[in-house]
């Protein structure tokens, strides 16, 4: 089979925040830079994110600063994170956020005229820089209107199939093929920065895009590098429930921030009831304290009064929404009510929340300027994926980079909201900066074009097969499974009995049949995609099943509880040995002692 | 469940057929999910582009019954209501741009207009300081998801065929965009009359009818745009304003 050949200093798998972000700073060092993307430019997950950006800018609140993000971020992900990558990405988040906005991105504006920031669960003060509900558009726009500018080449509909490298393990490039035309290409590059984004779609209710396959998360698995935390998946708690088809959707929680309240069946606010120790007194406790915080922050002054519990982390609230529904107290359809109209007029509605308007509007004929919207919990995020060196996002394969959503460190058991968008361009900048570093040392690798021949072989392998499975069937059964088996709540037997049919479906991905054609053939693309939802989702399983107790976006109907001892400091490693998925468990870093004096932990271990 | 029969366009490079699908619908469906359901139980090499589901990116244009739209944010029970009784329901990709496959087409051509626009040239400090009642006047612009419907839709570009000579209301809102962002200091009039040729738009709102966005693209972006290039070209006292200072006038 032919292919076309080309060399870059530093290649950019993905065109979401953090790709573009990365192939700006790379191409800016001096680097030749290409970014490969599946779908067109602009069109990424980035492109969805809807409340805002997470940084310490102190233009809502002066009392905010980088030492407050970290300490909330470093709390919200349960003391697991990196805090290297905490303390960097509280410290760097402000400055990225300035650059965006001389490079285009036109923020929601304080009345003094400066950047915007709004409230979000698990932020002490207003934090996050946001246009509307639409801030993941702005930031990819603005970025996407950069990187065109910026000398990068793009290659858009083009997969990544396989990794290259030589014989001690370094990454030399890539192969990838071109959907719209089934073409072959090989690339040979110094620095590869995977920028994949997430593995959402391995659920059958998700908020994320056919994209999120887990592409980078099996490519570096492959290539030999670790995964860590991958048991750590967010279930956003307000995904849209019905109608059927629209299942999963987000709904932002900038709902809440703007003043939105949780009621079950019964109209009781039973977030007042659902208070996790470690974050008792932080928050209102009664409903006039809680109005009393909305009215302050809408008139634009400084909260004086503690904030709705409604804004406590992801997890808690997806909890307890799925508690009430188990104790006969959902919504219509299976959910909890998410009310704004009786909190906030329609006029503010309208202005502040354009697109939950219209979305659900359109898409499910409700007006949540007169109605609640029903809402429950939504695979949404994972915080598990490529390690990571906290200050060049070097993976443990030389060479090899990651940033953004397919890293991991920054979130450790639950990322709080915005602080994916900051992630983004703050470690997507330095993974551009030392990949284009590394580019300067090394040579040019030479490719061995047996290891291409082998890749092009097992991407045309399916289109070969006569009868057989459609792909799409294969994918739907997948997805079922993992909802059930290893979704929000888990048990022992129910995650073993995942990995054995994960076995099946394996066997399965190989038989599917996507017809002949190589000309933007989706049921072909489909089959890629397959395999990589079956190791990472087996990577997932095999780390929840290990981790006996319940942390952040990890619960264990056998193990509910945190556990004081072992693993509130330890860490799940994946790794593939031989062809074999294997997990360890390694002891994680703890601050230096100026940092730790930052946090309001409670005492770790009995 | 009920079924629904339409029609979609198959093949390649403009050459096809319509090939007719009867689909099982539940409730609340809109079409993207019957081309998944088809994909996913009939036809697994059927083509076409998606990916947010919730009218956000901008992938999933199509023309429905003739009309450009959002597959992702059309209802099959309002689709149902509107296609008559003795007829079909019709799927076909956008007809101005070259066809690829299915319902997949070529928009190349936009990512070029996109990269012959000058980007924001603002100050070089940080911290800018703006109203949001300025903000508000470049967010509208910035609203625009990409779905190029509303190129597809302007008989400039589909039935005249001027991609060399005219940029397209895409273009324009991008050109809005910059001119009305209230940092911008870069002169764009004169791009935006000769190399995006705004003469060619006769406002006849085509484009705005159809933008997912609701941008209003003829009053807000277009019409502004003409009045500044007849201002420079045409006005003379804002041309002498202009030789002496050397400063835009805004109006
Ligand atoms: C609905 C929604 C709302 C959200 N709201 C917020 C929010 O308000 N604030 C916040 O901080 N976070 C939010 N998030 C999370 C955040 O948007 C994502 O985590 C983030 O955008 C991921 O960015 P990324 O750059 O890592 O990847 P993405 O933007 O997902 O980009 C991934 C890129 O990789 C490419 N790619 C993948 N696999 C391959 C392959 N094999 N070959 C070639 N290219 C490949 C894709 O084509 C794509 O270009 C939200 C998420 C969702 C779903
Ligand atoms: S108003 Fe102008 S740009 Fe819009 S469709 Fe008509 S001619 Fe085209
Ligand atoms: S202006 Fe409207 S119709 Fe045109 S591309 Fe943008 S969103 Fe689509
Ligand atoms: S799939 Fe994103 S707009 Fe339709």
């Amino acid at each position: 089979m032919t292919f076309e050949s080309h060399e870059y200093d530093v290649i950019v798998v993905g065109a979401g925040g953090a790709g573009l972000r990365a192939a700006i700073e790379a191409s800016r060092q001096g680097a030749k830079t290409a970014i490969i993307c599946k779908s067109l430019l602009g069109k990424a997950h980035t492109v969805m994110a809807e409340g805002g950006a997470a940084a310490a800018l102190g233009n809502a609140d002066d009392r905010d600063g980088w030492k407050v993000h970290f300490k909330d971020t470093m709390k919200g992900g349960k003391y697991l994170n990196n805090w290297r990558m905490a303390q960097i990405h509280a410290q760097e988040s402000a400055d990225r956020i300035r650059e965006l906005e001389q490079w285009g991105a036109v923020f929601d504006r304080t009345p003094k005229g400066l950047i915007n920031q709004r409230n979000f669960g698990g932020h002490t003060y207003p934090r996050l820089a946001h246009v509307g509900d639409s801030t993941g558009l702005e930031i990819i726009r603005t970025l996407q209107e950069k990187g065109i500018h910026s000398g990068v080449d793009i290659f858009m509909e083009y997969t990544v199939s396989h990794l290259l490298q030589n014989d001690d393990g370094t990454c030399t490039g890539c192969v990838a093929y071109n959907r719209v035309d089934g073409a072959m290409h090989a690339f040979s590059s110094k620095s590869v920065i995977l920028a994949t984004g997430g593995i959402t779609r391995c659920w059958s209710v998700c908020s994320g895009s056919w994209e999120y396959t887990g592409d980078g998360h099996a490519l570096a698995l492959n290539a030999g590098a670790e995964l860590i935390d991958m048991e750590f998946v967010q279930f956003h708690p307000t995904g849209m429930v019905w109608p059927p088809s629209v299942r999963g959707i987000l709904v932002t929680e900038g709902v809440r921030g703007e003043g939105g309240v949780l009621k079950n069946s019964e109209g009781v606010r039973f977030m007042f009831d659902n208070v996790p120790d470690m974050f008792k007194g932080d928050h209102a406790e009664s409903e006039e304290e809680s109005n009393e915080w909305v009215r302050q922050v809408v008139a634009g002054e400084i909260a004086t009064v503690r904030r709705p519990p409604e804004l406590l982390t992801r997890d808690v609230v997806a909890k307890a929404i799925n508690k009430e529904v188990a104790e006969g107290r959902g919504s219509t359809h299976g959910g909890a009510y998410l009310d704004i109209a009786s909190q906030r007029s329609p006029e503010e509605i309208i202005s502040k929340l354009p697109s939950m308007h219209h979305q659900f509007k359109e898409l499910a004929g409700v007006d949540i300027t007169k109605e609640p919207m029903e809402v429950g919990p939504t695979a949404h995020y994972v915080m598990g994926g490529v390690r990571v060196d906290a200050e060049t996002q070097e993976s443990t394969v030389a060479g090899l980079f990651a940033a953004g959503e397919v890293a991991s460190g920054l979130h450790g058991a639950n990322r709080l909201g915005g602080n994916s968008l900051s992630d983004l361009i703050v470690f997507g900048k330095r993974a551009g900066e030392f990949a284009a570093k590394r580019a300067t040392e090394v040579e040019q690798p030479q490719l061995d074009n047996a290891d291409i021949d082998a890749a092009i072989a097992a991407n045309l392998a399916p289109l070969a097969r006569e009868g057989g499975e459609n792909p799409g069937k294969v994918y739907d059964e997948l997805r079922d499974m993992m909802q059930e088996k290893v979704g929000i709540i888990r048990k022992e037997a129910e995650l073993e009995s995942a990995l054995e049919d994960l076995k099946e479906f394996a066997t399965r991905v190989g038989k599917t049949n996507p017809g002949s054609s190589m000309i933007y053939n989706s049921g072909w693309h489909q089959v890629m995609d397959l395999t990589n939802m079956v190791e990472i989702s087996t990577a997932c399983a095999l780390a929840a099943l290990t981790r006996t107790e319940s942390r952040g976006g990890h619960t264990r109907e056998d193990h509910p509880e945190p556990d004081n001892g072992m693993w509130s400091h330890t860490t799940n490693v994946i790794r593939k040995i031989d062809g074999d998925i294997v997990i360890n468990q390694e002891e994680l870093i703890q601050p230096p002692a100026e940092l730790e004096e930052l946090l309001d932990r409670v005492k770790k271990e009995d | 469940m009920t079924d629904v029969k339409m029609q979609i366009f198959r093949g390649e490079e403009g050459e096809g057929e319509m090939v007719e699908y009867t689909i099982g619908l539940d409730e609340g469906m809109v079409l993207l999910d019957c081309v998944h359901r088809i994909q996913h139980e009939q036809e697994a090499e059927l083509s076409c582009r998606w990916n947010c589901k919730a009218g956000k990116c901008g992938s999933c244009s199509a023309e429905i019954n003739g009309k450009a739209r959002l597959m992702c944010m059309t209802r099959m029970s309002d689709i149902i209501e509107e296609t008559p009784e003795d007829e079909v329901i019709t799927v076909r990709p956008m007809k101005t741009f070259p066809h690829i496959k299915d319902l997949v087409t070529d928009v190349s051509w936009n990512y070029e207009m996109a990269k012959a626009v000058v980007p924001l040239k603002g100050p070089e400090e940080t911290d800018w300081v703006f109203s949001q009642f300025e903000a508000e006047r470049a967010q509208e612009f910035r609203t625009c998801i990409e779905c190029f419907i509303c190129q597809d839709t302007c008989h400039v570009l589909r039935e005249y065929r001027k991609f060399d000579e005219f940029g397209g209301p895409r273009t324009m809102v991008r050109l809005a965009n910059f001119e009305m962002h209230p940092m911008d200091q870069e002169d764009r009039i004169p791009e935006v009359k000769d190399e995006f040729g705004i003469g060619y738009c006769n406002i006849n709102k085509c484009c705005t009818d159809v933008c997912p966005a609701g941008i209003n693209i003829t009053d807000n972006a277009i019409i502004p745009l003409k009045e500044r290039v007849v201002d420079r070209y045409y006005d003379p006292i804002k041309m002498i304003w202009r030789t002496i200072t050397g400063r835009k006038l805004r109006t």
